[in-house]
């Protein structure tokens, strides 16, 4: 390492020194658990000699004397992008050009263009001086950095932020593997989701896999070579939120990785399931700003979260801290530099102790790396890499000096004496007062004042010498006295200057003893620590409650009760819930002590409503390939979207959430309970439920509104063509990987042919978008070709045409009540569908495909009564007990039954009424929703958002800097969601 | 070849078109010719008076009695019992008519290119064979402001009866008012940059500047005694300044809604009507004082905030009608405002009562839109428009209509739904 420079070619004599010199009186952090108060550090050739209490300064070895300052080891940042290229955005969408459906590179890289496991961060890394000082002046020493772009990243480099030929920069030219869920430069279409990009790393895993194992014998793809090679390196994920996180983990799971997660400062809103995890973090100190909420009507706009975030974000590492759950600290997802010590010493205010901050930006990223033996403390042998600071940098004070491998880089001039302090300043013969301040010794101001009267002052103190002016007197036209001099070493300012008639004088500055300013800082400190900090609530969204529902026994008395049974309506009739089923339906129940019990008089007991087709709760909903069979909704369920809660309002207990209708082979559906509070997305899934998949038919699937489009197919005909293709080699593809007996090269696992070929054996069950019958009949066709059933048709707005194939066929149909007109091909859509397929025996439903129709169900299958006269309660069954047969958790939920879960809904009134609200949503015996508890939850929402919107004000007050509010959106408009329905 | 390809899907649309307007929409009905008595059922006059047992007679399109006690000789006399009876509802600031497929632009005529198209009416677009309009008739809905939108200054809306063989037949009042979209203050990010989030409108100041100076020239204008050469768009607002046509502004944001109040009143424009307005119940009180009604939009809709009332959509009829300020409900979507009814009954669940709901969508709208001495109530001397429901035409559960009169002709409600109903009823009976 020291003589790195052996091979090059210099221009002049060589001047090798061997860097040894000696930090004497310092106050020595030479690891988070070891401080040596007064030491001497000694360093030679770029590496930690010793460090030693009162040491002394050996032969050979220039002394600098660092009294009152404290050395730390510099800070590693394990995430960052420093030297690496721009990375530019694909823009793989626009109306204007045909889209990109292969990959855009001709050399043998990845089928998938957001694959870049060969790009190799020491190959692309260059110095950049700016960058490097700036990640210098806030102590860091070295860092992992790579490009990130696209899902798989390559490999990063370890770099020191010194000066010169990246050879002597780069420590270890791979130091981890990196991936991501992101889309980064590729211009090709598929994935645009995160749902997707899940689905590309997963197949990318079994491809690079079935590569190692032979498959490469038919072709050459150098990016799963490196994609195999990096294994064996640290893996590290970046995230965009903590469901990045959770999400990233299945994948860890399934494959058997230990990823180590770049964070995002959000993981406090899901300790519980990070704990569980017990992986390593890599956590940013970005908190985000106050808002401006002077105005009250602007200040509306503050979403809730943000504003708790606001609040809570500098308590994330405490809290990790607290769960035990180790992090290392990076720098690099702030806007601004400058915010790294203030953020820092906002956690450390909020309770994380200086020993884990400083392990968190030394030790702990050292070992990420396993560079533990080189970098990390000032251990003997370890490079030198250290920041002087000009006091405890966890509490104030600056980085003075930074050195990298035994090399001095100077952050901030600074000077043996603290300067600052009010003088006795001589002018010739005229006395002043001069005020030296400032918050830390290297940016100080200078005030100089006659007769307590201020006069206008510039000055400059470097290298103990000090230039000053100030103006004659306070009036506009004052001339300026000029001064310039020198500190003696007691501490005393002298030196020469021009009057403001330009003569030359002699001048002088003589300290005052200071006031008792430490005592007023320690109160004031004392009066921060006072601080109140907001409960955490679940789920971190509106109407999320400081503690979540609890399953209870309850007993509903003397309602009405709708049980989708034969035994019909049931009036005055009791239901007891327990253990989260239902335990009994009669007269005159009773519960123990413990049970909760409801007054049903006048009102109606009813299953919970199923929403067949919906796409609440999600962070995406289309991806693009035109199969998309190997994406999945439960990788993007996003349990704080609060279209959860405002269903429940509307009597709503599960869901079938679709992939969208971009494609004539979706994605694989998730079903759900609205277990509203839950943070962990896993928590909504409906347990037992079988598996689903969405496929979708006509204008959507073959681009009708966007002209430029030339993906297949652009016809009905075409979308015929892509199923029979898709379903033969499905066949094809199950029954090789059945008869692979071991020997030889496996047959490629594909992701995308796995769903397709569930759907022939029956393990997974179709929810096919349609409209017009001719598209109907054909998928009937296809699906008997290979033997199998469409289990749902859903929009099927023309169903009632082929309601006799349909039934002969032994599909289901889930559909609007009145939508139609909105494009061409619900023209013939009518509002008496649901009841003219019901007539020909089929199990009709009535779904919302929309969060707001979606809470009110109930009227949306009151309609069938109106144009058509169904009868009450069949028009009920089709929200409850009928989308429970399509989904096949009739078993389990859809009317009230002894033994069923107990997923029930209390109405105000007649359930098909348009005067019908909810007055209880209860799942699993859990009391999700109430009006009572939602009066109390906008009280309490009310009261917070009170107390936060007064302290954002006081910050600013304070000096905070504030933003002003724009709207939240309340669901993700995502690209993805181009074709909702 | 991408105009190629348009021209290609053009004629692909318009020929699938052409090729399925099997059916016809129903013959107008004849001019009232006998004179009609319906007895027995329970009354909502639209302005809050309901008469149980009630008797209504009309003659040649205008009603001649109310009440309880009327000889029922000369009449055709319906008996109603057991049912309700109201005044025809009144669906506002409407494309019903203009846009026949949303999607197939071909089929549309609701928007106009430019920001200011003052000029545009509306009525000439209007089209009485739409296969929408018998839908939503046979729903109660018998009245439709037609409204073109599109642009800052959207052009003029006219008022029609909804059982026509054309426009000119169709009319209530032509041109009664100006359509103004305010800009909004916030822009959302496009589908193709979602993570840059919503952001302030930087051009908002700009727009309503513009907005200013269009009012102030066409003020002036109309101020003017002649003109050498005519302005054919100041020409089209001339009626605002004078209250002979209406501005309706179309805004959602509350400080939106007071400045564009103030705009137009310092420009003298005497009836102001704000259209949408989200959030019009944060300013009831300002709205009350300046006296401006509220035509308010999608009451089906979920709230714009994640942290607003979950019922905040549902409940601003209320709030703002608690506040006395006048409201009308109206529906953005041409094929689904056949609702509207519904809309009130959700105002009902949420607080309101329901002779209130039901004001909005009758006697209301007909006040905001001008058109209250003939439409909007059921009182003697005023035009027979009316409808006779099973059950409570607020709830979907007994909406059923049985009845229709437009000016004491009886309308025919069949229309392309109950066509195909039967068709396919019948292709399973047989």
């Amino acid at each position: 390492m020291v003589f790195a420079q052996e091979t090059f070619t210099i221009n002049g004599i060589k001047d090798h020194r061997n860097l040894y010199y000696a930090f004497t009186h310092a106050t020595v952090h030479v690891s988070p658990q070891q401080i040596i108060e007064n030491a001497t550090l000694i360093i030679k050739e770029g590496k930690v000699v010793s460090v030693i209490k009162n040491g002394e300064v050996p032969k050979g070895a220039a002394e600098i004397n660092v009294d009152g300052k404290h050395i730390y080891p510099s800070f590693i940042d394990t995430n960052s992008n420093y030297g690496m290229p721009e990375v530019k955005s694909g823009s793989f969408w626009t109306f204007s050009e045909p889209e990109k459906i292969g990959s855009q590179n001709p050399k043998a890289y990845n089928a998938n263009d957001a694959i870049h496991a060969n790009t190799s961060a020491s190959e692309l890394f260059k110095a950049d001086e700016t960058e490097a000082k700036s990640w210098r002046s806030i102590g860091f020493g070295t860092a992992v950095t790579f490009q990130a772009d696209g899902v798989s990243r390559g490999t990063s480099a370890l770099v020191t932020f010194g000066k010169g030929k990246a050879n002597d920069l780069i420590l270890k030219s791979e130091a981890a593997a990196h991936y991501a869920f992101d889309k980064g430069s590729s211009k090709q279409m598929y994935p645009v989701s995160t749902m997707g990009y899940v689905a590309l790393l997963r197949q990318t895993y079994y491809d690079a896999d079935w590569y190692a194992k032979g498959g490469n014998k038919a072709f050459t793809d150098i990016t799963l070579e490196a994609f195999n090679k990096t294994q064996s390196l640290p893996q590290f994920f970046d995230t965009k939120d903590v469901f990045d996180v959770l999400r990233a983990a299945k994948i860890a799971k399934e494959f058997n990785k230990q990823y180590i997660y770049v964070g995002n400062g959000d993981e406090y809103q899901n300790l519980a399931a990070l704990k569980e995890l017990s992986s390593n973090l890599i956590i940013p100190v970005d908190f985000p700003q106050a808002f401006n909420v002077k105005d009250p009507l602007d200040a509306r706009n503050a979403s809730f979260s943000d504003l708790k975030h606001w609040e809570l974000a500098p308590s994330n590492l405490k809290m990790l801290a607290d769960e035990n759950i180790t992090f290392s600290i990076t720098a690099s997802k702030l806007d601004k530099t400058s915010d790294f010590f203030k953020n820092l010493r906002l956690a450390i205010k909020r309770g994380l102790s200086e020993e884990k901050a400083l392990a968190a930006l030394t030790t702990v990223p050292a070992s990420y790396i396993n560079e533990q033996d080189r970098l990390g403390t000032l251990e003997k042998g370890k490079i030198a890499n250290f920041i002087i600071t000009s006091d405890n940098i966890f509490e104030k004070g600056d980085v003075l000096e930074n050195w990298i491998k035994g090399k001095r880089f100077v952050v901030k001039h600074w000077n043996k004496n603290d300067v600052r302090g009010t003088y006795q300043l001589t002018v010739q013969e005229q006395k002043y007062l001069l005020d030296i301040t400032g918050e830390n010794i290297s940016s100080l101001k200078y005030v100089v004042k006659k007769d307590s009267t201020k006069l206008t002052t510039n000055g400059s103190f470097q290298n103990d010498l000090i230039t000053l002016t100030f103006t004659q007197d306070t009036t506009k036209k004052a001339n300026r006295v000029r001064l310039s001099g020198w500190l003696d070493y007691e501490g005393k300012f002298t030196g020469e200057g021009k009057d403001i008639n330009n003569q030359w004088i002699s001048w002088s500055a003589v300290k005052q003893e200071k006031e008792g300013k430490k005592e007023i800082a320690k109160s004031k400190d004392k009066e921060e620590s006072k601080e109140e900090i907001g409960q955490l609530i679940y789920p971190f969204a509106a109407y999320g409650d400081t503690e979540t529902a609890k399953q209870e026994s309850i007993l509903i008395q003397n309602a009405t009760v709708w049980t989708n049974e034969a035994e019909g309506i049931l009036e005055n009739t009791d239901v007891l819930l327990k253990d989260g089923k239902i335990a009994k339906i009669g007269k005159g129940l009773k519960g123990s002590k413990k049970t909760k019990v409801i007054d049903g008089t006048g009102q109606h007991l009813t299953a919970g409503i199923i929403d067949e087709h919906s796409h609440i709760a999600l962070f995406s909903v289309n991806d693009v390939a035109v199969m998309s069979s190997m994406v999945r909704m439960e990788d993007v369920l996003n349990p704080h979207d609060v279209h959860m809660y405002r269903q429940l309002a509307g009597g709503v207990t599960s869901a079938q959430l679709l992939h969208g209708s971009a494609n004539p082979v979706g994605g694989q559906s998730a079903i759900i309970k609205l277990r509203w509070g839950k943070s962990n997305p896993e928590d909504l899934l409906f347990e037992g439920a079988d598996p689903f998949i969405k496929f979708a038919l006509g204008e959507n699937v073959k681009r009708s509104s966007w002209p430029m489009s030339h993906r297949f197919p652009q016809t009905r005909m075409g979308v015929e063509a892509v199923f029979m293709d898709g379903f033969s080699r499905a066949k094809k593809y199950r029954e090789d990987q059945n008869s692979f007996d071991g020997n030889g090269v496996p047959p490629r696992k594909d992701l995308q042919l796995d769903a397709l070929a569930e759907i022939i054996y029956k393990e997974r069950f179709i929810s096919c978008h349609s409209y017009v019958q001719s598209e109907i009949n054909m998928l009937m066709h296809v699906a008997d070709e290979f033997d199998f059933n469409i289990n749902t048709f859903t929009h099927i707005l023309e169903g009632y045409k082929v309601a006799d194939k349909m039934k002969a066929h032994g599909a289901g149909a889930s559909t609007f009540s009145d939508w139609w007109t909105y494009k061409f091909e619900v023209y013939e859509a009518i509002p008496q569908n649901a009841a003219l397929m019901a007539n020909q025996g089929l199990t009709v439903v009535i779904n919302s495909d929309d969060a707001e129709m979606g809470r009110r169900l109930n009227q949306e299958a009151s309609k069938s009564v109106k144009y058509a006269d169904m009868s009450e309660e069949e028009a009920l069954k089709m929200v409850t007990l009928n989308p429970a047969k399509l989904l096949h958790i009739d078993n389990q939920v859809g009317s009230i039954k002894v033994g069923k879960s107990a997923d029930v809904v209390l109405w105000t009134d007649h359930p098909l009424s348009i005067y019908a609200k909810s007055a209880f949503t209860i799942i699993d015996g859990t009391v999700y929703f109430s009006l009572e508890n939602d009066q109390k939850l906008r009280q309490q929402m009310n009261e917070e958002r009170n107390r936060l919107v007064q302290k954002m004000q006081q910050a600013e007050k304070n000096g905070e800097k504030v933003k002003d509010i724009a709207p939240k959106m309340t669901h993700h408009m995502h690209c993805d969601h181009l074709n909702l329905d | 070849m991408k105009v190629l390809k348009k021209i290609i899907l053009l004629n692909i649309i318009l020929g699938m078109i052409s090729g399925l307007t099997y059916g016809q929409v129903p013959t107008p009905a004849k001019p009232q010719s006998k004179p009609i008595l319906i007895k027995g059922g329970t009354l909502h006059d639209g302005k809050g008076l309901v008469i149980e047992n009630s008797i209504i007679a009309f003659k040649e399109g205008e009603i001649t009695a109310i009440g309880n006690d009327i000889s029922t000789e000369e009449y055709q006399v319906i008996d109603a019992t057991g049912k309700h009876i109201y005044p025809g509802a009144i669906l506002p600031t409407s494309q019903l008519g203009l846009i026949e497929i949303d999607a197939v632009s071909a089929s549309n005529d609701d928007r106009e290119t430019g920001y200011v198209n003052t000029e545009v009416r509306s009525i000439v677009a209007y089209n009485t064979d739409s296969h929408v309009i018998p839908t939503v008739r046979a729903n109660g809905i018998l009245i439709e402001q037609v409204m073109p939108s599109g642009g800052v200054f959207s052009g003029r809306s006219s008022i029609v009866q909804l059982d026509a063989w054309n426009w000119e037949e169709a009319i209530i009042k032509e041109n009664d008012g100006q359509h103004l979209h305010w800009p909004s203050k916030y822009r959302h990010p496009s589908w193709m940059n979602p993570d840059k989030g919503v952001k302030p409108n930087k051009y908002y100041g700009e727009r309503v500047k513009f907005i200013r100076q269009v009012l102030m020239d066409g003020l002036a204008y109309a101020e003017a005694e002649k003109h050498e050469t005519p302005n054919f768009p100041l020409e089209a607002i001339k009626n605002l300044f004078t209250g002979d046509e209406t501005l309706f502004i179309h805004v959602n944001d509350a400080k939106s809604i007071i400045e564009a109040i103030q705009l137009s009143q310092e420009f003298k424009v005497k009836n102001i009507v704000i259209v949408g307005g989200n959030d019009a119940w944060i300013i009831a009180d300002f709205l009350k004082n300046h006296d401006i009604p509220v035509l308010l939009s999608d009451v089906h809709s979920l709230p714009s905030l994640e942290h607003d009332d979950v019922d905040l959509p549902f409940k601003r009829a209320k709030l703002l009608n608690d506040a006395g300020v006048k409201v009308g409900l109206t529906h953005s979507s041409a094929s689904n405002s056949r609702n509207l009814p519904f809309y009130a009954g959700t105002c009902v669940a949420y607080g309101l009562n329901k002779e209130d709901a039901l004001r909005m969508i009758t006697y209301n709208t007909a006040e905001i839109l001008g058109i209250e001495a003939n439409y909007g109530s059921l009182e003697v001397g005023k035009s027979a428009t009316l409808i006779i429901t099973k059950g409570d035409f607020l709830d979907m559960r007994s909406s059923i209509i049985e009845h229709a009169f437009i000016d004491g002709r009886q309308i025919d409600l069949n229309n392309k739904h109950e066509m195909l109903y039967k068709k396919f009823k019948g292709k399973y009976e047989n």
